[in-house]
């Protein structure tokens, strides 16, 4: 048997999927053709997993009546308590026991016992019966298998790339069609703020108006792939995974600075690192042969994490708390699963062990970190141990780090202790800090992918292991994360959890596809990129028919484009941008822009430099929103507002509400009223036209041209303003006067004023911060 | 075409908000914020898990939670120990002690000399219960409330001990009762929050508070805490600019509202529908919020009752008559914190303003929903997050000494709701340090709590990332002696 395993559970998957297309949870009922095949992965696992493996699963010490069902061995073995009877027999309902259990009308003998408060619903019993007619047969959980390319579906006249390929038939299967491609305007929108988080320019928009000649879509793409904002953009969702923040977090919540990590999250996407590369040096760069000091900087990824001041605390306490948490961000972040809950018992859904998850806290307990290094009197910008940079430095291989001062710099980093000085591990019982148990080696955890011999026990071998091409998780999990990025939903649309209890794959073949080919070619992030946005898939239109809402509402098939709203950073970008107040500046220490008073007056203990929000002025509030400072115990409310992390822990997904905050938070925020002051003064002053500088201005903030109906509407409004303002001269002045921006007093004017309500409206429309 | 499409988006919704709503008014289970993503769609889990709700009939409709954060101390509070003035500056029994770990504060102490109360205390009311001299008008309402001797926790410093009593777990980003309750049962005002916080500061050594704490953790953003300042937004971003007329910002939506059903018409996205909505609540809000903070129309006499405080904008008295007015509006969950409760030193002097400023005001609360008739199907709880060692930190002055974290014992005060009234529940070891009898933990608190809310704990369940997460984790037991 190899060292690594392999399975060709995708093409029981594949056979499967006819079945579960036609027994989607989305739209319709689990009714089943009497020929159907049942999938073990797909039908079974989702509802013993939910349903029976909290006592009859991987967890020994929680198991009931020692059976296990998670197991094939465990579930064909004769009953503990019955002897000669069995749960499972292949094929053979009468002698099943499971399926008198879970139909009996005794409550004492019914399974679930009614007091789990779990219930299996009649069309869950009836797939149970039928998988158990069909012979019960277990199947290797997909995603811990490892990932082979599947043959690809055939091409027609729509499909552009392989993606359409796998999207196509799903689409065909669904009854429905692909939507027509979306508008030039909506396209370039659309990619420019998928890769670069910034709206097109009226410019732009002109140019590649009809995607004529050399200013084709595909140039669009790669300009946009080429500029630095493309770093930006993706790097807000790897501060999310990196719980990235600007201070200590705890109850005095001092600050301290990891931005220069930051900075080199962006270089390294806008250098087109390759992902593998990019999880080494942050997992295990102090580790590699004569470390740099960026492959140092680059394992801040393991520090950012909250630290205690609080005086008082135990010492060691808090060093496993960071050790913890460590291991649970490596485990959500980059493999995709919910390693933490092995923390404390054997995992109750998925087959990791706690003396696996200590295994895999070993890696990360050898750095001579401190658990207090002392109260906020004391406080310093990092903790150890820790990276110092000098000017030699900062003008040498760490230039990427925006760093405008003269002082040394310091980021806490990892280190590992010498040979004589490691820690032993223990199995903590109960997660218990002070209950250590059996000691442990440093190792992974079996059901993914064995250790294998020859990597190195340390947080370097873990590297080689993750970015293995054996690994079946870690392409999948990114591809996974990128395709959210881009669509809203992963292809698994729990992004954080590719274990039992996750959800299954849309599009099984088309994840295994990408991520094999991500391996074959080098963990390329932006040829992955550019696959998925020149496909024909992301070229749909966004417009939703009757047939959409009917069959697929929550657009799982892609039979249309998404319509989804921008991210907290992204609206702030967009405004600044197309008001052209934005700053463009590449990394450096976080900014402090406008915030509502008494903020962060009002929960702090009152100790450390952050008690008072100290507000920053000139170009620094004309920032992109992924520079705002973020204090852990309070974060931007508006960051909040609009369904950011609040960077307690590794988060791989947010979530998109609607509410009147928000409503409120774009009607009434300096900023939004700054950014259309600002616009409407430099308008008035260029276009003297009234239906023009309304044309401007639309074009500017929605990325396209405004039609006839919606000049008329505008066309009114300002009108009305116009009134408003002329018949009431002493509000213009306090209209105007919002932001620290300079202003003229000859700017201030009745146009001036009517034109800047008719931009804050532009801004309020739902299209406006909405990727189309 | 485009009506049919509505129709279509409206009928799904339709189908999850009947099957709610079948089960009786107060069932329907949505955040005052939320117009419920039209296709988002529970999972059936989800949606069985709504539909069963209430539990049981509930016999109080909202909480005030009147957090004292930082760690008020039991011993100086409602924990009357005469033994530790009787042996006042002995060392704490070792057999007492039993190897509980202690904080960093006192870990290097080697002596650990017993401090009586500096505050006298006198019995009051039916009960008869003990309280302390500096909590004369909670006295005075001692027949109204239930005191609990006997609570205890899992943690030992600040955040994480918060964090356990509000989220059920130590560590993580889960949701806040608040959003629990929101979640559950959502709100019976359309224009206000369910779950609102109010903030405000003591002068004693002080602890701050972290937003996550009323965070909605990985339930729905509509469940978050909003937060009442005492600017001249009371909630963030609610004031319109200078010079924009109510009148002016109706035109405005209004605006806004036509370009949006245009793009309805060309993209048919009921988000887009939604987002009308959510302005016209914004609006709605505007007038709402104002009307609550403003206190000017109160009589004389309740001003008299919260005390002159009361009209000072983001104290302890004024948050008290808020909170009152907006529970009265149908917010479900009022979540005030006090910071300034940490007297690790200067405990008697710390103690007795910290007390000035929430004694009267949480007493007035009491009666003045009494006097409206509120307090029955109101919770109201006071009380922090551990409690203090029966020994001193540092040395012993005369006038002056401290207490260390103590999680294994303290006290807090519930009244209202359900709740036995006139009731002294649980009690502790002459030392004051171990639970001699009924003891009640956090989660046997929070079950309490939601069973009077009218929620089986076990049964109000969220799955996320593969796990079904309750606000009593895995744990937690409902205090039946506790209800009336």
């Amino acid at each position: 048997m190899s060292l690594f395993r392999t399975s060709n559970s995708l093409a029981l998957l594949t056979l499967a999927l006819l079945a579960w297309n036609c027994t989607s949870k989305e739209n319709k009922s689990l009714e089943l053709a009497p020929n159907d095949q049942i999938s073990y992965n797909f039908h079974i696992r989702p509802i013993l997993s939910d349903k029976c493996f909290a006592c009859h699963g991987p967890d020994a010490n929680k198991r009931e009546a020692d059976l296990r069902l998670d197991t094939e061995e465990g579930a064909f073995a004769s009953l503990k308590d019955s002897p000669g009877k069995f749960a499972l027999v292949s094929g053979n309902l009468e002698e099943s026991e499971v399926y008198h259990r879970i139909t009996s009308e005794d409550t004492g003998e019914l399974m679930p016992p009614p007091e789990s408060n779990l219930v299996l619903t009649e069309s869950e019993i009836n797939l149970i019966k039928e998988w158990i007619k069909q012979g019960a047969k277990y199947e290797p959980h997909w995603a811990f298998s490892k990932a082979e390319k599947p043959a690809l579906p055939p091409s027609n006249e729509w499909t552009k790339n392989e993606i359409d390929l796998f999207t196509y038939q799903k689409i065909i299967s669904q009854g429905l069609e692909p939507n027509p491609v979306a508008k030039p305007h909506e396209l370039i929108k659309r990619v420019s703020l998928d890769l670069t988080g910034l709206p097109p320019s009226p410019e732009v928009l002109d140019k590649y108006g009809d995607f004529s000649g050399p200013n084709s879509y595909e140039d669009l793409v790669d300009g946009l792939m080429s500029d630095p904002a493309f770093g930006e953009k993706l790097a807000v969702l790897w501060m999310d995974i990196s719980r990235y923040s600007d201070s200590y977090g705890y109850q005095d919540d001092n600050i301290r600075t990891q931005w220069p990590y930051r900075d080199w999250v962006i270089h390294a996407f806008n250098e087109n690192m390759p992902y593998d590369q990019f999880l080494t040096w942050q997992l295990a760069g102090d580790l590699l042969p004569d470390a740099n000091k960026e492959q140092i900087l680059a394992t801040a990824f393991n520090r950012n994490h909250k630290y205690t001041e609080e005086g008082g605390v135990i010492d060691e306490e808090y060093r496993i708390e960071y050790v913890l948490d460590k291991t649970n961000t490596f485990s959500k972040g980059i493999l995709g699963i919910t390693m933490e809950c092995a923390q404390c018992h054997d995992h109750k859904y998925d087959p990791f062990s706690q003396k696996e998850y200590y295994e895999m806290f070993a890696f990360f307990n050898n750095t001579p970190e401190k658990g207090y290094e002392g109260d906020v009197s004391v406080s310093k910008p990092a903790k150890t141990p820790i990276l110092w940079m000098d000017q030699e430095d900062l003008s040498g291989v760490m230039s990427f780090i925006n760093y405008q001062d003269t002082s040394k710099l310091s980021v806490s980093v990892m280190g590992e202790l010498d040979e004589g000085e490691k820690r032993i591990t223990y199995i903590l019982d109960r997660g218990v800090y002070d209950a250590p148990t059996v000691p442990v080696e440093a190792s992974t955890p079996a059901a993914i992918l064995e250790l294998p011999k020859n990597m190195e026990g340390n947080r370097l071998g873990l590297a080689k292991w993750t970015t293995s091409r054996e690994n079946p998780l870690t392409a999948r999990v990114f591809v996974n994360l990128m395709w959210q990025e881009i669509f809203g939903t992963g292809i698994v649309k729990s992004a954080g959890d590719f274990g039992m209890q996750g959800d299954l794959p849309s599009h099984p073949e088309l994840l295994d596809w990408l991520a094999v080919d991500f391996m074959e070619n080098g963990w390329d992030i932006k040829r992955l990129l550019k696959q998925i946005v020149t496909s024909a898939t992301y070229q749909q239109s966004a417009a939703i028919n009757k047939d959409h809402l009917a069959i697929d509402p929550a657009n799982v098939y892609l039979a249309r484009a998404p319509r989804l709203r921008l991210s907290a950073e992204n609206i702030q970008d967009l405004v600044l941008a197309s008001s052209g107040l934005l700053h463009k500046e590449l990394g450096g220490p976080s900014v402090k822009p406008y915030q509502p008073e008494g903020v962060w007056e009002a929960a702090t203990s009152g100790r450390g430099v952050l008690a008072t929000y100290v507000q920053d002025t000139g170009k620094s509030l004309y920032r992109r929103g992924l520079y705002n400072f973020i204090k852990l115990t309070v974060p931007p409310p508006k960051a909040i507002i609009f369904d950011s992390s609040n960077r307690d822990q590794c988060e791989v997904g947010r979530g998109r509400t609607n509410t009147p905050l928000q409503a409120l938070l774009m009607l009434n925020d300096p900023m939004v009223l700054e950014a259309s002051r600002v616009l409407a003064t430099r308008l008035d002053s260029e276009i003297k036209d009234d239906s023009e500088v309304i044309k401007t201005a639309f074009k500017r903030i929605l990325c396209r041209d405004m039609n006839s109906e919606e000049e008329e509407i505008l066309e009114s409004y300002f009108e009305d303003q116009l009134d408003r303002f002329e018949a009431n001269p002493e509000q213009i002045k306090p209209t105007l006067e919002v932001g620290e921006y300079p202003i003229e007093k000859s700017e201030k004017t009745a146009r001036t004023a009517a034109l800047m309500q008719v931009i804050v409206s532009l801004y309020n429309l739902e299209e406006t911060i909405t990727k189309i | 075409m485009e009506k049919e499409i509505l129709e279509q988006g409206l009928n799904l919704n339709r189908r999850k908000f009947l099957s709610r709503l079948s089960l009786g008014v107060g069932s329907v289970a949505l955040g005052s914020l939320l117009i419920p993503d039209l296709f988002k769609g529970g999972s059936p889990d989800e949606d069985a898990i709504m539909a069963a709700l209430p539990h049981f009939a509930p016999k109080a409709k909202r909480v005030i939670y009147l957090f004292q954060n930082g760690a008020p101390s039991q011993l100086e509070s409602f924990d009357y120990k005469p033994l530790l003035n009787k042996n006042m500056g002995q060392e704490l029994p070792e057999s007492i002690r039993g190897g509980q770990r202690l904080t960093g504060m006192t870990a290097g102490q080697t002596s650990f000399p017993l401090v009586g109360s500096y505050f006298k205390f006198n019995q009051y009311g039916e009960s008869r219960a003990w309280i302390s001299e500096i909590f004369p008008h909670t006295a005075s309402v001692v027949d109204d409330i239930c005191i609990v001797k006997s609570m205890h926790t899992e943690a030992i410093n600040h955040d994480p001990a918060l964090t356990f009593f509000q989220t059920g777990a130590q560590v993580g980003n889960r949701p806040s009762m608040g959003s629990w309750l929101s979640y559950g049962l959502g709100s019976e005002n359309s224009n206000l929050p369910a779950f609102c916080v109010l903030l405000s500061r003591g002068k004693g050594n002080g602890q701050g508070v972290y937003s996550k704490l009323w965070s909605n953790g990985f339930l729905d953003a509509t469940h978050q805490g909003v937060q009442f300042s005492n600017s001249e937004d009371p909630v963030l971003y609610l004031k319109d600019p200078n010079s924009m007329s109510r009148d002016e910002r109706r035109k405005m939506l209004d605006q806004i509202a036509s370009m949006n059903d245009l793009s309805y018409r060309e993209f048919n996205d009921p988000q887009i529908s939604a987002k009308v909505q959510q302005y016209e609540m914004a609006f709605r809000m505007q007038t709402a919020v104002p009307e609550m903070t403003d206190v000017s129309k109160e009589p004389d006499s309740i001003i008299k009752m919260y005390g002159p405080d009361c009209l000072v904008p983001g104290t302890y008295a004024a948050n008290c008559l808020l909170a009152r007015k907006l529970s009265e509006s149908g917010v479900r969950f009022v979540q005030l914190y006090h910071q300034g409760w940490d007297q690790h030193g200067d405990l008697p002097d710390q103690m007795a303003m910290q007390a000035k400023d929430v004694d009267q005001a949480s007493a007035a609360l009491i009666s003045d929903l009494k006097q409206r008739g509120l307090l029955d199907e109101t919770l109201v709880i006071w009380g922090g997050e551990f409690g203090r060692t029966n020994y001193c930190q540092g040395k012993i002055l005369p006038h002056n000494y401290g207490r260390d974290h103590h999680p294994r014992a303290f006290s807090i005060w519930m009244a209202g709701g359900g709740v036995k009234s006139g009731m002294v529940y649980g009690e502790t070891d002459e030392f004051g340090y171990n639970i001699a009898e009924n003891p009640v933990h956090v989660h046997d608190f929070q079950a309490t709590m939601l069973h009077l809310m009218g929620i089986d704990h076990e049964r109000l369940t969220y799955k996320h990332l593969g796990r079904r997460y309750r606000l009593t984790d895995v744990s937690g037991k409902v205090i039946k002696d506790l209800i009336a």
